[in-house]
Parts: C-alpha cells; structure tokens; sequence
C-alpha cells in the first residue's frame, strides 16, 4: 500500500495492526479484540482525514500511483472489447487508448487517458500526456462512432498534452482545436468522465460531451496548481494556495455549473478498491446512457451546444 | 483613396485612443534597433519603416486599418468581467481588472466590431495583449458567443484576430470551458456555410490556439508572429534543449501545413476583401 503525506496517521494505524497481527500469529495469542478495535480506528481515522481534504490533497489523490487507470475501468465495466490503434496520419499515440465495447450488453466507444502503472509503462504511455496523433485517434474513433450510431465514452485523466518539440510541429493545438469543433456536432451521445487529472486544453480535447461527471477525488482546471503557482507567484512553492484557488475540486467545478454531476468514490478512494469503484462507474454509465439514448439527434445536438453556451460568469450591463 | 485617408485619420485620433503602437515622436525598432518617425511607422501600417518588423497593435487599430471608412459599430461591450472566484494571486483578480481598465482603451481582452471591409459586411473580434495578456476568461468567450449570434442572423462572415497568451488562470476552469463554448458556436457558423477566418498575431498561444485560433475555414497569420499551444520557454524545460531558429514562427507553421498564408499588414485588408468577394454567395 502507499499513503500520501496526508495519510501519514494511516500508515502508523496500518503498521500497529500488522504488528499485532504478526505478534498474535508467533506467539499464539488471540489478539482479536486489538485488531477489531485497531481496524474500527483506521475506519474512523480514514473518514475524518477524508471528509476534510482540502484541494491540493485532492490532487494528491488524483496521482496516486495505485488508482484506476482508463485501461483498468475497461477491463472491469466491459464484457467485450476490442481495442483499436492509429490516426492514420503518423503512429499510435500510446496516451490515449480507445476501442469498441460492450457495457452490459450495450455497444460503446470508449476513448481515455491512460497512464503507465509502473515505471517502465509510465514512460511507455508519456505519463499520460498525448502528442497531436492521440487527439487525431480519438477523433477517428469518434467518427467511426458516429458512423455505426454508438455511445462515446471518454476517460480524463491527463496532467496535460505533451508540451514538446515535436507535437508542436505535427500540431498540438490543432489537433485539440478540432476535436472541439467536431465533438460539438458529433452526430451521437457523448459522455465524459473525468477520473484523475483534468488538467487544461489536455484534458478537454476529450472532454466536450453531453453528460460531464468527475470522480470524487478528482480535480479539473485550467492550469495545474505547480504550473499555476510558477507563472503566477513567480515560484514553486504555492502549490497548495493555488489548488484552493483554482477552485478546482468535483464539487467547486460542480458548483462552477461546468460538470453534471460528482460520482462517489469508495471509501478510501478509488485506490483503495478498483472493483468498487469500477461497479459504481459502470452504474453511472448505464444511467446515463438510458437518460440520453431515447433523444433525438438535433435535440441533443442542440442541448449540447445551449449547455456550452451557457458557460462562464459575467456582468451584463444590458441586463 | 482608401489607405492613406484612413491612414490619417489614424493619426488624428491617436491621441484620443490610447493605442498599443509607441506614442512620442520617435520609434525605436524592438528588431533593427533603427528609428524612425512615428509618423512614418504610421504611414508604413505600424510596421518598421526600415525592416518590416510588425508591431505589436490592439483591437481599435485593426479595426481602424480593416473597416471601410473607418466606420464600425461595437457590440457585446455590455458583457464585463467580474471576480467570481474571488482570485488572488501576487495580485487581486479586481486590481488586475482595474489597472488593465485603465491603460487600455479596450474594456476588455477582446473587441468585437461589425463594419464592411471593401463594401463586404463582417464581423471582426480583435484581442488586446496589453489587457491582461490577450487572456481568454468568460468575457472573450461570450463576447465571442454574441458576435457570432450577430452573424448567424445576418448571414455575416466572422472574423477573430487572436493576440493572446492563453487562457485568463484567474477564471480557472471557466476560462478552460470558453474553448468548448466558443467551439460550439463556431460550429454552427460551419453548419450555416458562414464563413470564419482566424487571423493569428504575435503571440497567439495555448487555449487560443487549441481552440477558436485553428479552427477557421481558412487560418492565416502575420509574418513572423509566434503561434503555439506550448510557449517556448515550457518546451525547453520540458526536452532540455534549445528550440532551433525560427520554432513556432508563422513561416514554420506554414510550412508545416497549418496556415493557408502569411500575409503582410500592409495586404491584410485587400486580402481579406478579396476572400470576401470570392466566398460571397
Ligand atoms: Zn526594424
């Protein structure tokens, strides 16, 4: 298991417990009474530390390196799935995974982020950053979709595009700039789910839908806190001040009228139970995929476009 | 006819407009280091005399050198920014608000205008670097959002001249959101066959370019102005490298397909008009 700094009074709970436990196994004591009172401790101790976690811890959580990851949800929620690679232009982004699918019988599109679970994969998947070629296949992928009238379904979860030489030349900003335009008129539904990092234009060029929900632990943002804290106040070191600024926890940009909804995360976090939290996921996924599949096309290409319309707060002097 | 009457009307009202171009007597080129007149700079559509270097400009002079007669409307100036986040930095949001209030004419990152450029009627939003960076916050995007309102009415070409540093942080993910709602609205100028032209300027990066920047029907820039989603200096950190000459320029994104033309200030008003006329149904 690894703890956060935060989690730093759970660790201790957890190594007292594997103690007695290793004590009460060598010596031939019935520690039970200890350990159910040591377990109902880290219970009450995870649900105090957890029920105030302010926004930089949430970020925290968002980059633990045991949380569920696009291909981990995959395999859970999907009975069947098919992955499918390229842009058709230039290669394979390995950032952004995408495939055909079932969800409890139903077909979908899935596209995601994807992150590496070990060092050798993190470096394999670019950390989860996307060159343009990763946008251009989520784009294919979204228009074969569009083609055979299936569901897409994206997962979020990117500390940003990759900002290199190279995915300049080929065309970051295009790329992103076009999904937009063309994920605004796509002609079937469309349902985002940020489950991890939701950072900037990185996170969006997969992330204009008719149905928005961010995990729990989860945070979204123009910026990410050390990037905003660096520009900014000149220096690395307001991290935390920036996360509380950037409003950018579930419920702040739930509050910000930018997300449908948040989904609620197993107790501990997502890390602490990927089936759980894949269940849960999957039951968000049917309901609203129930929710949007009996609109008709124009209907929900209109309501798409309104609800982005609506975006933003200003002062009308007219008004 | 034309240039030089605008030209000197130009000149007119520089005193009253509190323009980006250098005020004085003088202008001292940022590239060649040579000097000139402010009037000759004036006279040469605010471009070095000596070596073509194009300066930075702001909103009301595009509109002084685009709209014919230099005759134009405003719309959207009831929309205004507010403090919603109640952000604070080195600095308040609000001050950063005032203090950009009160050096620029502008009221905001963007301005968005309707005039004729060469008898054709247009629509153009034109950004502001010296309000808070050209930065995109909910103000440029539902500036934006009704400019575009005005042109799905008219049946009126749509026009934004993008000199920006990205996104307004102070927003957060508001600001982010005005690339998804200025995208869909671009898209139904595109389901209408309205055209839109995105005309690049020093410095157009970030959320600007990922969203509205790159995505007119025909994309085009002033010469060497620095185009990226990435800035510079990020990209260095990240590869550890120096960035070869020339990276991010106009001439090396036309090069690599993602403009359809380069075009002189000088030109930028007969160009435009000529694309007006051929587009017209
Ligand atoms: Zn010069």
């Amino acid at each position: 298991m690894v703890f956060l700094e935060f989690e730093k009074p759970l660790e201790e709970l957890h190594e007292q417990l594997n103690n007695i436990k290793e004590v009460g196994e060598k010596g031939g004591l019935d520690v039970t009474p200890i350990v159910s009172e040591l377990e109902q401790k880290i219970e009450s101790t995870r649900n105090e530390i957890y029920s105030n976690l302010t926004g930089w811890q949430r970020v925290q959580l968002s980059r633990h390196p045991e949380r569920p990851y696009t291909l981990h949800y995959i395999d859970e929620i999907c009975e069947d799935f098919v992955e499918l690679h390229g842009d058709r232009a230039f290669k394979d982004d390995k950032a952004i995974v995408g495939g055909l699918g079932t969800i409890d019988g139903q077909r979908v599109m899935i596209i995601g982020h994807q992150k590496g679970v070990n060092t050798k994969l993190r470096q394999y998947r670019n950390f989860g950053m996307p060159n343009p070629e990763g946008y251009r296949k989520a784009l294919r992928l979204m228009k074969i979709a569009e083609k055979f009238d299936i569901p897409v379904v994206t997962f979020i979860d990117t500390p940003g595009a990759f900002p290199g030489l190279e995915a300049e030349e080929r065309g970051q900003a295009e790329a992103i700039a076009r999904n937009l335009i063309e994920m605004a008129q796509l002609e079937t539904q469309i349902l985002c789910y940020v489950i991890g990092e939701g950072a900037s234009g990185g996170a969006i060029g997969i992330g204009l839908g008719d149905r928005v929900y961010m995990l729990e632990n989860t945070w979204y943002s123009v910026i990410s806190p050390e990037s905003c804290s660096s520009i900014l106040w000149r220096s690395w070191d307001y991290k935390e001040t920036a996360a509380e600024q950037l409003k950018l926890t579930a419920t702040d940009v739930k509050g910000l009228g930018v997300i449908d909804g948040i989904i609620n995360e197993p107790a501990g976090g997502a890390h602490a139970d990927h089936k759980e939290m894949a269940d849960i996921l999957k039951k968000q996924i049917l309901k609203d995929l129930k929710e949007l599949k009996p609109i008709k096309k124009d209907q929900l290409l209109q309501k798409r476009i309104e609800k982005y319309e609506k975006m933003g707060v200003f002062e009308d002097r007219k008004n | 006819m034309g240039w030089f009457k605008r030209l000197k009307y130009g000149i007119q009202t520089a005193t009253k407009h509190k323009k980006e171009a250098p005020e004085g007597l003088w202008y001292k080129c940022k590239k060649c280091n040579e000097t000139s007149t402010n009037k000759e700079l004036k006279e040469n559509f605010l471009k070095c005399p000596h070596c073509g270097y194009h300066t930075r400009i702001g909103s009301y002079d595009y509109f002084d050198l685009l709209f014919d007669e230099n005759k134009y409307e405003l719309l959207g100036e009831e929309v205004q920014s507010v403090d919603h986040l109640s952000f604070e930095d080195l600095k308040p949001y609000t001050q950063r608000l005032e203090e950009a209030a009160k050096k620029n004419k502008a009221t905001d990152s963007i301005t968005v205008a309707k005039g004729t450029v060469k008898g054709n009627p247009i629509v153009v939003a034109a950004m502001d670097f010296t309000f808070i960076g050209g930065s995109m916050g909910s103000v440029m995007g539902e500036r934006i959002s009704r400019g575009i309102d005005y042109c799905l009415k008219n049946k009126v070409p749509f026009m934004i001249i993008s000199k920006s540093g990205g996104a307004r942080m102070m927003e957060s993910v508001l600001s982010l959101m005005q690339m998804a709602k200025t995208s869909a609205k671009l898209s139904l100028l595109s389901k209408n066959s309205i055209p839109y032209f995105s005309f690049m300027t020093d410095p157009t990066t970030g959320g600007v370019t990922a969203s509205f920047a790159m995505q007119g029907d025909i994309n085009f820039a002033e010469p060497n102005a620095l185009i990226g989603f990435a800035g510079p200096r990020v990209i260095k950190e990240t590869i550890k490298k120096d960035l070869p000459e020339g990276f991010q320029r106009s001439e090396f994104l036309l090069e690599h397909g993602f403009l359809d033309f380069i075009v002189d200030r000088s030109e930028l008003r007969d160009k435009l008009g000529s694309l007006l006329h051929i587009l017209k149904k």
